[in-house]
């Protein structure tokens, strides 16, 4: 046998192993899709939610006994389909509604995965969803608040984080126990970004504050990929409203925390919703001079050796960042729909479907704040909650509010820089 | 007229005179070459990163960040046009227009890869703090950007009017065949052009790096502005865009301030529209 030959069988083999490969391996693997802004203005969000679902992918397909009882971690793969692994397909929403929907459509059509998740920005989860109902493929949603998501009779969209309105009662409770406390919180501003998420927001925000006998002083809609806040800054400077609620993504947080300084603004309390102000770009550039801002989150480190501070430690690891609230919503929705598919012992969508309406996961079988997982009749997790958390240092974050959960007293009026 | 009204008009200016200067750089090559350079938002972001690594690294602040970035965008210019520029001149529109556009996304997905997603700021007080007139604040970073925008749209209009290279640039721009048989190279004065739009474009990035989050993705939300103020102050007039800046900027604050941040799009855009109606060669560009 010459040279050519030997080389021509090894070929050959190779040929053969990578071709059997595919096959050999389709059933042992759970292909899902994720859609995030990977690129764009949003994009920071999105590479955090990106290396969120990486580890949790690594806690599923690895054995993790360090994890204790934490569902999913001990073996390696899913129990429930003979150790399968999953696979995570990402696509980029690239910031915009048209192109997440035709991203969820490729990967449902082109990707055959078996379930979504996704897509951060409220307005983007809308489309994408809207395909995934169409093709009858679950989509399990961990980080988008708009109201309407679950108002719209959908079948297949299942949505475990809290939303607008639960953060509505928060916020307002929460003002109420510091007007008790000699607050002075009568004139409430909110400033949102106009995409679905601060417009939907800000407006349940208006209608529960609305409904407590208290209507919303002054409400100013911005568009998120501004150059310039200034004017948003001084309307506010000239209303000096008590309490400015805002309702921003990253890019323009970081414009107003800076403009604020360079106007020397200092509303007595900030509230933020999340998202931007929780974005660890966010307290790293502009922290320091918003100390004392208020936000809400769900996610917290908890002790040293807990699941949260281990998973935490595996996260930080893949992003070179703490894990903020966003993210961990994020991946407890992935482990909430992973969990789904290992019960139905299926990739079939149908069954997933059923075990996702089945769920029913406890607060110690969570790695993030929720009192549990519980679907109702429209996919919305009845037992979702949050805290109320504040920048103290700069920092970090600390849980503040109601008492029960708080690791420190809320400071007033906000300190800024 | 209450002190508030002054600070959003003032605020305007200072804004309007930072758009006037990331967008000197995008006139100037359309005046050159007729072309229109889609990578003009970006370059404004790798100016933006110029500045960054310079503090990051040693510390210092745009006394430093701000020459280095127009030396290395001057650099990078000249890359661009022998590299891009030359070859995709002799094509259709549509290969020039899609080159540059190439060229943006290589840029943004390359400063992506290196250096991550991440928003990034420097320093509040880089450039001393914030002057306080009469109960106007006037943040020393912004006026630094608005003084450097008319010296360097004066320094360009004199550039192209008073000096020989100058003469040569026009003349290249006027008639190409015509300049080469007087003993000007066309493909040397297009490639100065090249630097020193690029070299405006750093400087504007560096002095913007001051006051605004840097960002991989920043180029998109600046590349909107700059190719509607040199449109309204006509292409290839560089005085035109620093008028035209002005306006916008001012005009932008009024009417966020006065009926609301969303709505200033739809003033801006609409006066814009109104303008190109009856001028189509914008404020002050020649037909």
């Amino acid at each position: 046998m010459n040279f050519s030959r030997v080389a021509g069988l090894l070929c050959a083999a190779s040929l053969a192993a990578v071709l059997a490969g595919p096959v050999y391996a389709q059933s042992k693997v759970v292909k899902i899709g994720a859609v995030f802004p990977l690129s764009g203005n949003a994009a920071s969000a999105g590479i955090h939610a990106k290396a969120a679902i990486e580890t949790a992918m690594d806690i599923i397909n690895n054995a993790h006994p360090e994890l204790g009882n934490f569902p999913l971690a001990k073996d390696a793969g899913l129990s429930g389909l003979g150790g399968a692994k999953v696979d995570v397909v990402f696509a980029d929403n690239q910031g915009s509604p048209a192109t997440g929907q035709n991203q969820a459509l490729r990967l449902i059509t082109e990707e055959k995965v078996v379930a979504l998740t996704g897509a951060y920005q409220s307005g983007i989860t809308l489309t994408a969803s809207a395909i995934a109902e169409k093709y009858g493929i679950p989509f399990v949603n961990g980080e988008s608040v708009a109201a309407n998501l679950t108002e719209r009779g959908f079948k297949w969209f299942f949505r475990t984080t809290p939303i607008a309105s639960d953060f509505a009662k928060l916020y307002h409770d929460f003002l109420k126990d510091m007007k008790a406390a000699g607050a002075k919180t009568d004139s409430v501003a909110i400033i949102h970004e106009n995409t679905e998420y601060g417009t939907s927001v800000a407006s349940v925000i208006a209608a529960a504050f609305k409904e407590q006998g208290q209507p919303i002083a002054l409400d100013i809609a911005y568009s998120a990929n501004t150059t310039d806040v200034q004017s948003q800054v001084l309307q506010l400077k000239e209303k000096k409203p008590d309490v400015v609620i805002m309702v921003s993504y990253a890019s323009d947080a970081i414009l107003f925390a800076k403009t604020m300084k360079a106007l020397d603004y200092k509303p007595p309390m900030i509230i933020a919703d999340d998202s931007g102000f929780s974005d660890p770009s966010f307290i790293k550039a502009v922290g320091k001079i918003s100390q004392g801002v208020f936000n809400r989150s769900s996610w917290s480190l908890g002790a040293p050796g807990s699941v949260t501070y281990i998973i935490n430690e595996l996260y930080k690891k893949k992003s070179g960042d703490d894990m903020d609230d966003t993210a961990a919503r994020q991946m407890q929705a992935f482990f909430v729909l992973v969990d789904a598919i290992n019960r139905a012992g299926s990739t079939e969508p149908a069954k997933i479907q059923a075990a996702l309406k089945a769920t029913d996961l406890k607060a110690d079988q969570l790695m993030i704040g929720y009192k549990g997982v519980k679907f109702d009749a429209k996919g919305q997790n009845t037992l979702a909650s949050g805290v109320v958390i504040q920048l103290q240092d700069g920092e970090h974050y600390v849980a503040v509010w109601p008492k029960a959960n708080a690791a420190a007293a809320p400071v007033i009026p906000y300190k800024g820089w | 007229m209450s002190t508030i009204l002054v600070q959003v008009i003032v605020g305007g200016l200072l804004l309007g005179a930072v758009y006037a200067l990331f967008s000197s750089g995008l006139t100037l090559i359309w005046g050159m070459m007729n072309i229109i350079n889609f990578a003009h938002g970006d370059f404004v972001m790798l100016g933006m990163y110029v500045a960054f690594v310079v503090y990051t690294l040693l510390g210092a602040g745009p006394l430093v960040g701000v020459p280095l970035a127009a030396l290395v965008l001057a650099t990078l210019g000249v890359i661009v046009y022998f590299g891009l520029i030359r070859s995709v001149m002799k094509g259709p529109m549509l290969a020039q227009i899609l080159g540059t556009f190439g060229l943006a996304l290589l840029l943004r997905y390359a400063v992506f890869w290196g250096f991550g997603a991440n928003f990034m700021t420097l320093p509040e007080n880089i450039v001393g703090g914030t002057f306080d007139v009469f109960g106007i604040r006037i943040q020393a970073s912004r006026l630094l950007a608005g003084v450097v925008a008319l010296l360097v749209t004066w320094g360009l209009h004199l550039l192209l009017t008073r000096t020989s290279l100058g003469s040569k640039m026009l003349a290249v721009s006027e008639d190409s065949m015509a300049a080469q048989l007087m003993g000007i190279r066309p493909d040397t004065m297009q490639a100065i052009a090249w630097a020193i739009a690029a070299a405006a474009t750093g400087i504007a990035g560096a002095l913007i790096a001051t006051f605004f989050y840097i960002a991989p993705t920043v180029g998109e939300t600046l590349a909107i502005v700059a190719f509607v103020t040199v449109s309204l102050g006509g292409f290839g007039s560089i005085p035109g865009a620093l008028v035209a800046g002005l306006l916008i900027g001012v005009i932008e604050s009024l009417s966020a301030y006065l009926i609301g941040a969303v709505y200033k799009d739809i003033v801006v855009y609409s006066l814009f529209l109104l303008v190109l109606w009856f001028r189509p060669q914008g404020l002050m560009g020649k037909m």
